[in-house]
Order: C-alpha cells, then structure tokens, then sequence
C-alpha cells in the first residue's frame, strides 16, 4: 500500500525539554524525518568563566533538575582531578550510593511516568490513578525509597547541599543506614513486579546497527570516573573524552551533536549494559535474561529493559555498599582543599548515559575554560538516524499515521532525552 | 482529572479544583519536578488542582487554565511571546522559582556581553539569545514563589490558600530565624560563610540544616541588611568575592551584587 503522511510534532510531550518531530512520507517514500531541538540555550560554560571553584558543582547541578546529582559529582570530581584531590574510600562510597539512587529514581520517572503509558494506551500517569493505582503507588515506593536515600546521603535529592568538593558536609547516621538497608532489601519485590510488568508489553522489534559509548569497567559496573570506551573498540583515558565526543554543530539544533567511528553513536543504559554486562550484579543479569536482553544489543526500544536492569543491580550493589558502610569507622568526612592551576576533567555515568565536566582553572582556583558534554546530546545524532530508519521502514511496510507518530514518539522516549540539559 | 468533583473539602473549607498549567522557559525544569518527584504528596497535590497542561508529564495538553506556573527566566524572544499569550489566558500567574523571580543562575551570564557569552559557547555559529530577565520585567506577575529549587510544602501551602480563596503570606524575617529555631550550629563559627542572615526565611534552614551556607536563592528578607553582613563576613575572613559571588548567584541580590561589583573592579 502506497501511503502518504505529514507527521509534526511540536514540544514532544512525556520528555524533559523541548524537542519537536517531523515526518514526510509521500507514495510510501519517505521524503524528511528529523529530530528537531529547539531549547534555548542558557549558556552555563560562559557564566562559570571567572568564578571561583567552589561555584562550579553548585552551579552546574542547575543544568538539570533530573539528574542534579550527576551533574554535581562530575562537577566535583573534575576539579578534584584538576586540583590533585583523591577522594576516600568512604567518600567514594557514599558518593556512588547517591548516584545509584539517583539512577533509581530517574529510570523508575521514566519507566513508569514517561515511558509505560504508551505501553498502557494513555496520554499520561494520570489515568492510571484510576486505572491501575496498583501499578502508579508501586512507582511511588520506588521513587520515594531512592528520593528519601538521596535527601539522607546528599541533604536533598535536588540541587544536593552536602555534596563537597574534598568529601561531603556531613554524613548520615548508622541508624539511617540501617533503616535504609530494610527498604532496600524490601524492594526487591516491587522491582520484580515492575519486571513483570514490562514483560506484558510488546517491544517495538527495531534493529539498526550503532557504536555504544560508556565508561569501562575493570572490575565493577561503572559509574564515577575511569576509561572510556565503545562497543567498536574506541579505548581512551578520561582525560582524552574530547577524542570520544567530536562535538559539531548542525542546523536543526541548538544542541550539539557527537560522532565518533560511525556517523553517531548512543550512550546510556544500553550502551553501559553493552560495554559491561559481565560486571551486573547477578540479579541483574537474571532479570536482562527474563528479557533476553544480551550485549550487543542494537534494538534502541531495549534501552526501557537496560533501564529496568539497572534498577536491579543498582538496589543490589546499594545494599552491599551499605554493608560496607557500616562495616567500617566514620572518617572525618570531608578533606581540605588546595586550588591550583591546571585542568580537570570528570567523566561521569548518569542515567541517560556519560557526562564529562572540564574545567581550566588559573593559579587561584578560578575558571578560566568550561566545557559540559551531556549524554542527550551525544544520542542527538543517533536518534536522528534511527527516526529516518523507523521511519523508512514504516512508509515501506504501509504503516498509519497514528502508527508512525506513536513509534516515532516512542523511539524518541525510549533514549529517555534530557534536551534541556543537552542545551544547557 | 474532571473539575466536577463538587463538594471538595480541605480542613472543612471548601476548595474548587482550579484548572492549573505548567509552562517552562529557560530553567533546568527542577521546580516542576519538585511537585513530581514528591511521591507521597503528588497524589494529594492533585486532588487540589486540576492539572490541564503539564508537558513534562502528559501528551494532553489545553488552553483552557485559570492558573499558570511559569518557571525559568526569558533569554530568548519566542520565550517572550510565549509568556505574554500565557498571561493574557491565566487569572492567576506564579513566578515559579527563583528562575522566573529573579533570573536565576541563568543571569549570571548578564556579567558578559551577549557577543562573547555567544562565541564562548558556539563559536561562529549563529544562535539567539538575549539578557536573562525575570517574568516579571515583561509580564504582570500576580505571585511569586521563591527558591531554587522552590520547597514542596511552600508550594502546596500556597495552593491551598489560592483554592480556599486565602491570601498568599511571605515570612518577612530572615533563614538565621529557622536556623536558630532548627538548632544548627552557626556555619560561621566552623568557617563557612552564609547569606542566612539577609536572605528571606520559608526554607526551613534548608542548606544550614545539612551544615552547607545559604547562598541566598530565595532573594532578600525585608529590611535585610547587606552592610552589616559585609562586616560578618569581614570579620570572618571572608572575601568581597566570595560575598558577590553568592549574592549574584541567584539574582536575588542583584542590586546589592552590582554595587560590590563596582567597587571590587
Ligand atoms: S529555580 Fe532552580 S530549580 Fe527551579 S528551574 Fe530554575 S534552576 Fe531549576
Ligand atoms: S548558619 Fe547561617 S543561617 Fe544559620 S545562624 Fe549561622 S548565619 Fe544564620
Ligand atoms: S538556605 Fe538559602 S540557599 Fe538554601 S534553600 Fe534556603 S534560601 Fe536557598
């Protein structure tokens, strides 16, 4: 059947910032599909030029109020790196605690609150109140467990306060720890459950082959700092991440884009899951396995499943953290700091992927260079090939209008954009 | 999500549901997802309000709202013309956050000329942009709610008043007060410095409640006095530029910002 559509989607709703679609099929050949980010810039790597250090993390969190806490610790950890500071073992701890709860409560946001009701045939989370509370409370817990293990360990799961560079301001209490480890340990319940869920809806079965960029794990799933790598065997040091991230500008964006071996690559759940797999907790892995979800993985739908994975592994290695945690002596929680000249940079994995903060500090500690590259805008280029690929096969196989602009809107949610923070 | 759930109450008042909008501008959305990402709240939130536009949660989207949260500052022109269509529709609009009161982090960028802030960032390529302004200079703004990110109990106290019809009340005095009453100890006697001391109360302390300084995001207290916390934080050792650097941060202090920042250069 030969089909003609004129698909255009203004301010895609269900994703954090603003980003349109378009679509143009006539005779069943597709004449345009773009992915469009018209977000105003608000120009952080100019505003941070002359400020101190000690501006930056607190500052930059402000690119995103999803994933603030990524933002800072990235932010952190490059100065640290630039001023020589090695964080303790208990900060790194505790550090890497906060992140896992940030990435629990981001990917359950988008799991349940963004992503699940294209699964469930509704326009938002809000029907299901009515419709399934069941599952809405169920989401609830989740975030309010990871939200409530953020406020405890960073002193507020948006814009962090206790987050310092050289450490953290103050530490939680044993009993908090303690109260925090119940909850985790109780939770392994819903999170079967959610698995049960996303096994009752259909994956849209689209492959098209990429290049995965990621930290590298040694010995653990990364998350703060380490190399870079891609599933094409680019291998750099995490000073090197310019020669990973090859930003470009183009027409249809106020976002940068990225390449690297190919024309785009993707970053995020999958593209972690694809690099380092072997080092998922074991419940982890058994629950990639419910889905038969195994590196390398090329179908972008299953980023929802790499999402759900983390979640699992991420409650789990909390756990043993805690354990570890309470197994040990309170250090002084913070250590002195002493700017110095040079430049830093802080690769770190955040939900929707890698995010690398550089700075060039003068003799005082003050800034004299900013760079951010954000993981939405390194799959900026990669989710245009794919929408033009979706899209293509669509106009082949004689798809609706409704069809396309639904899988269209859900290919686009599945990468999980943060286009605010890609315009940052 | 109907309006027509007659008979509501709350603490025997009786509330109408108001039909509310969300809308962004420049900001990193963290307001928004305050309400959100309140999980044991967001329910009871929404049986306050009627949520007819919020993109950052539903496809479903109206014009049809009485009340409209705005948050983030205006940097661009169509941010311009879009904010003055929200307000020809809304009978009530909120500056929501510190954003869209004050500019927020995004005017720290109104220290450099648009030019440089540009090619800084961008290089050759071409992209717009403006000065960071709050909502304020180029619409009526009928109510402010303040902080970055705001406080979820703030915000639900403030809707519950709109929707029994009470009127919206700011603390006067300053965060010291809740600081004090919180019984933290003083961030300047472990040397740090802190804005607690000008900056308008309603936090509940939050910052100095985890032992970090306030850094002023909800703007000044009434009657709030810059010249004697010079001398605090004189006295302490702090420098003029460290003073600046978070009374300019959120745009709060704007005024008092540019004057140090006149005599520092
Ligand atoms: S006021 Fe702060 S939290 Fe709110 S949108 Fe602006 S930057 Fe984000
Ligand atoms: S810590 Fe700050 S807010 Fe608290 S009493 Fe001291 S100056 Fe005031
Ligand atoms: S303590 Fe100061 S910076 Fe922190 S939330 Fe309150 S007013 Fe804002």
């Amino acid at each position: 059947m030969k089909i003609t559509a004129n698909i255009s989607i203004h301010h895609l709703a269900r994703v954090e910032g603003h980003g349109n679609i378009r679509i143009r099929i006539e005779n069943g050949k597709l004449q345009e599909a773009k992915w469009e980010i018209v977000e105003t810039p608000r120009f952080f790597e100019a505003l941070l030029v002359g400020k101190k250090w000690e501006n930056a993390p607190w500052i930059c969190g402000r690119i995103c109020g999803i994933c603030s806490i990524g933002h800072t610790l990235a932010s952190i950890r490059a100065i640290e790196n630039a001023f020589g500071i090695v964080p303790s073992v208990q900060t790194q701890r505790l550090r890497l605690l906060l992140k896992h709860m940030e990435t629990l409560q981001s990917h359950v946001l988008h799991l349940y609150f963004l992503s699940a009701p294209d699964f469930l045939g509704a326009g938002s989370v809000f029907p299901l109140i009515q419709s399934a509370p069941e599952v809405v409370h169920r989401a609830a817990r989740l975030k309010q467990l990871a939200n409530d293990i953020c406020d405890c360990v960073g002193g507020r799961r948006l814009h962090p306060t206790r987050t310092v560079v050289g450490g953290f301001t103050m530490l939680p209490g044993r009993k908090e720890l303690e109260t925090f480890r119940n909850r985790l340990r109780e939770t392994t319940g819903d999170l079967l459950a959610t698995a049960e869920l996303f096994q009752t809806f259909r994956i849209p079965d689209f492959v098209r082959e990429t290049e995965f960029v990621s930290l590298k794990g040694e010995a653990e799933y990364p998350f703060i700092g380490g190399d870079l790598a891609s599933t094409d065997g680019a291998h750099k040091k995490e000073h090197e991440y310019r020669e990973m991230t090859n930003e470009y500008m183009v027409e249809q964006s106020t976002s940068k884009w990225s390449r690297l071996s190919r024309r785009s690559f993707a970053v995020g759940a999958l593209a972690r899951l694809n690099n380092n797999f072997a080092f998922l907790q074991p419940e982890a892995k058994e629950t990639g396995e419910m889905f038969g979800l195994k590196p390398v993985n090329h179908n972008p739908f299953m980023n929802n499943i790499a999402q759900l994975v983390e979640c699992v592994h991420v409650v789990h290695e909390s756990l043993l953290l805690i354990n570890e945690l309470l197994a040990s002596e309170q250090e002084e929680p913070r250590q002195e700091v002493t700017p110095k000249g040079g430049t830093g940079v802080g690769a770190v994995e955040v939900p929707r992927g890698i995010l690398y903060h550089c700075y060039e500090f003068d003799d005082g500690g003050r800034i004299l260079k900013c760079d951010c590259v954000i993981p939405t805008s390194q799959n900026h280029a990669n989710i245009q090939h794919d929408l033009e690929e979706l899209a293509g096969r669509c106009a082949e196989a004689g798809r609706t209008d409704r069809e396309i602009e639904l899988l269209a809107q859900m290919l686009v949610r599945a990468y999980d954009p943060c286009i605010s923070c890609s315009v940052h | 999500m109907t309006n027509s759930e007659q008979g509501k109450t709350y603490l025997g008042v009786p509330v109408y549901r108001p039909k509310t909008a969300f809308f962004e501008l420049s900001s990193c959305e963290g307001c928004q997802l305050q309400l959100l990402n309140n999980e044991s709240s967001l329910l009871a939130f929404l049986s306050l309000v009627d949520v007819v536009n919020f993109r950052e949660a539903m496809t479903e989207r109206s014009d049809a709202f009485e009340i409209a949260f705005v948050e983030g500052s205006v940097t661009r022109s169509d941010e311009v013309e879009r904010l003055k269509k929200i307000r020809e529709k809304a009978k009530i609009l909120v500056a929501f956050g510190s954003c869209a009161c004050f500019g927020g982090v995004n005017q720290l960028k109104n220290r450099f000329s648009r030019e440089w802030t540009k090619k800084e960032v961008y290089g050759e390529h071409a992209v717009e942009t403006e000065f960071a302004r709050p909502l304020e200079d180029v619409v009526s703004v009928d109510l402010k709610i303040f902080g970055c990110p705001v406080k979820k109990e703030e915000v639900e106290k403030i809707i519950i008043n709109i929707a029994t019809g009470k009127s919206v009340i700011y603390p006067k005095y300053p965060v010291c007060m809740e600081c004090k009453a919180n019984e933290n100890i003083c961030l300047f006697d472990i040397g740090e410095p802190c804005l607690g001391p000008i900056t308008r109360a309603g936090c509940d302390s939050w910052c100095p409640n985890s032992r970090f300084g306030c850094w002023g995001c909800r703007g000044p207290a009434d009657d709030a006095n810059v010249e004697q916390l010079k001398v605090i934080m004189k006295k302490h050792g702090f420098s003029e530029e460290t003073l600046l650097d978070r009374l300019e941060c959120f745009g709060g202090f704007s005024d008092f910002a540019k004057e140090i920042r006149e005599t520092i250069s």
